[in-house]
Formats: structure tokens, sequence, C-alpha cells
């Protein structure tokens, strides 16, 4: 594939992530902080974003597995999963998360681990759809070409 | 890029001991490592010298009210801005251990949270926060700091 195939490619992966609601408005406000002195700032605060989110996910699994759900504590990774989805621009996680809390509220065990897997299930797909896009961006910028915006 | 007409706070609160020329000084409290990276990144490009806090009681103590009056080794800011929800401590129960303080209580403090709440944010403007802001913070947000 040639650059301007790759740079096409890109742009309509982008579009349809955005269509899709997998991405929203904050990621582009994400992008619009990168500049030269901090060119790898998207993918460095997506990275994190993964390695809290696989943390979470698995306290969030612990603690559901108790004898006695603490909603309190369960509540409060909804709460960090949900802001922090929310900044990166992350939209179906951070919905799912808004459902997880409610029934965290109500004390909810089969509401929550329904939502468990759920936020599960799209944290999966956005991070696959993401690595896919920084993959694509890595390509260009080694053939040579920029990222078109 | 993200360098525009004044700084986020200017040089006539002299007196803050803020050295002319120097980049104005923020302390940006959150429990969450990607907020606090994403408001450390607005707040330099902004041109603001920024220290993170993941929590109230960091914080406390990077002011100098942590157990003591720390006078003269305290580190001068000319903001603060903080998340509302944290554990332990609140970023409100923040803002009143700032205006209580006589070091302190002058230093405007911004209290950021994801909840759009009326009776919190009357509360912490009642209590004496500069400003309240919805996350997840955009670089327009910031530059209203100014």
């Amino acid at each position: 594939m040639d650059l301007a195939q790759l740079q096409r490619q890109l742009v309509d992966y982008k579009t349809s992530l955005y269509h899709e609601d997998f991405l929203d408005e904050q990621f582009t406000q994400l992008q619009e902080l990168q500049d030269e002195n901090n060119p790898d700032f998207v993918v460095e605060v997506v990275s994190l974003f993964f390695e809290d989110s696989d943390r979470l996910l698995n306290e969030l699994t612990k603690a559901l597995e108790q004898q006695s759900v603490d909603f309190k504590s369960v509540d409060a990774h909804v709460h960090q999963l949900k802001g922090s989805s929310s900044s990166i621009g992350a939209q179906r996680v951070q919905k799912v998360c808004i459902a997880f809390r409610n029934y965290c509220e109500e004390q909810n065990v089969e509401g929550c681990l329904k939502c468990l897997q759920q936020v599960r299930h799209e944290y999966s797909l956005v991070k696959t759809k993401l690595e896919f896009m920084f993959q694509l961006q890595q390509q260009i910028l080694s053939a040579g070409g920029s990222i078109p915006m | 890029m993200g360098g525009s007409a004044g700084g986020c706070g200017d040089s006539s609160s002299e007196d803050k001991a803020v050295k002319l020329g120097d980049e104005p000084h923020v302390l940006a409290v959150d429990d969450n490592l990607i907020d606090r990276k994403l408001v450390e990144k607005l707040l330099k490009n902004s041109s603001c010298k920024v220290t993170t806090a993941e929590n109230a009681l960091r914080a406390l103590d990077y002011l100098g009210l942590g157990n003591e009056t720390l006078e003269g080794t305290v580190s001068k800011v000319n903001l603060i801005i903080t998340d509302y929800c944290m554990p332990g401590m609140t970023g409100y129960e923040l803002l009143k251990k700032i205006k209580e303080s006589s070091l302190l209580k002058e230093v405007p403090v911004v209290i950021m949270s994801s909840e759009n709440i009326p009776t919190r944010i009357s509360q912490c403007l009642e209590e004496g926060a500069k400003m309240f802001m919805l996350k997840p913070l955009k670089q327009s947000d910031v530059v209203q700091l100014k």
C-alpha cells in the first residue's frame, strides 16, 4: 500500500471510530494537545489508560467475586474507569460505566456482573481499534509521511 | 501553539513572591492518573509550571500545611486546581483547609468534577472556590483561568 493509500485508510478508520461512538470529541481534544515538544502525547496517555483500565478491571472482577460484595469499593473503581474513559474520549466504555454505577447504587450484584462483562467487551474493542490506529500512524511515519488530522 | 497572549495569571500579584518573568506555578490535585497527565499538559500548554499531587494530603504537605506550618520552606503556588471526588479528603475539604490558612487563603482554588451537581457547585463557590469546572477539561477551560 502506498503512502497516500495509508493516509486515506487512516482518515477513514478514524472517521468510523467517531461514527460508531468508540471515540468522541474529547479524543480530538487530546490530539490537539500534542505538539512538536510532545509528539507522543496521545500514545502515552492512551497507554496509561490501558494500564490503568487493566488494573481496574482486575480489581472489579475480584471485588464482585467476594461472598459479600463491597459496593462502595466497586463503585469507587467504576468511578475511576468512568473518569479516565471520559478523559480520553472512549465514549462507549464511559456509557457502560454510568449504567454500572447505577447497579452499584442499587446493590444489584447481577446487574454489576452484567456491566462488568459489557465494560470488558467495550474496553477490549476500543483498545484493539486504537492499537490498530496507532499502528497505521506508525506505518505512515515510517514511510516518511505525516499524519492527516 | 499554546502560547497565547498573557500567561496563566500575571505578575500583578506582587505579594506572592513571583519573580518577574517566571511562569505561574500551579498545583494540580487529582487521584486519577490519566486526569493528572491531562491537566498537566493543558496547563503546560498555557505556559504554567505544574506540580501534581495524587491526593489532598500530599497536596497539603506540598503546600506546607501537612503537619505544621513550615514557614520559609513552603513552595509558592499561584493557583490550585483540584478534583472534587478523591478518597480520604475531598477537594472541598482541601479547599476549606486552604481558605482557613492565613498563609494560603489568598491562593485561588479551582474545583473540577465529572458530576454537574448544582448544590456541590454552590457549596464550593460559597467556601471560596474561584471557579468550578466540569470534567473532562479542554484547552478552552484552562485558557479561562488566566
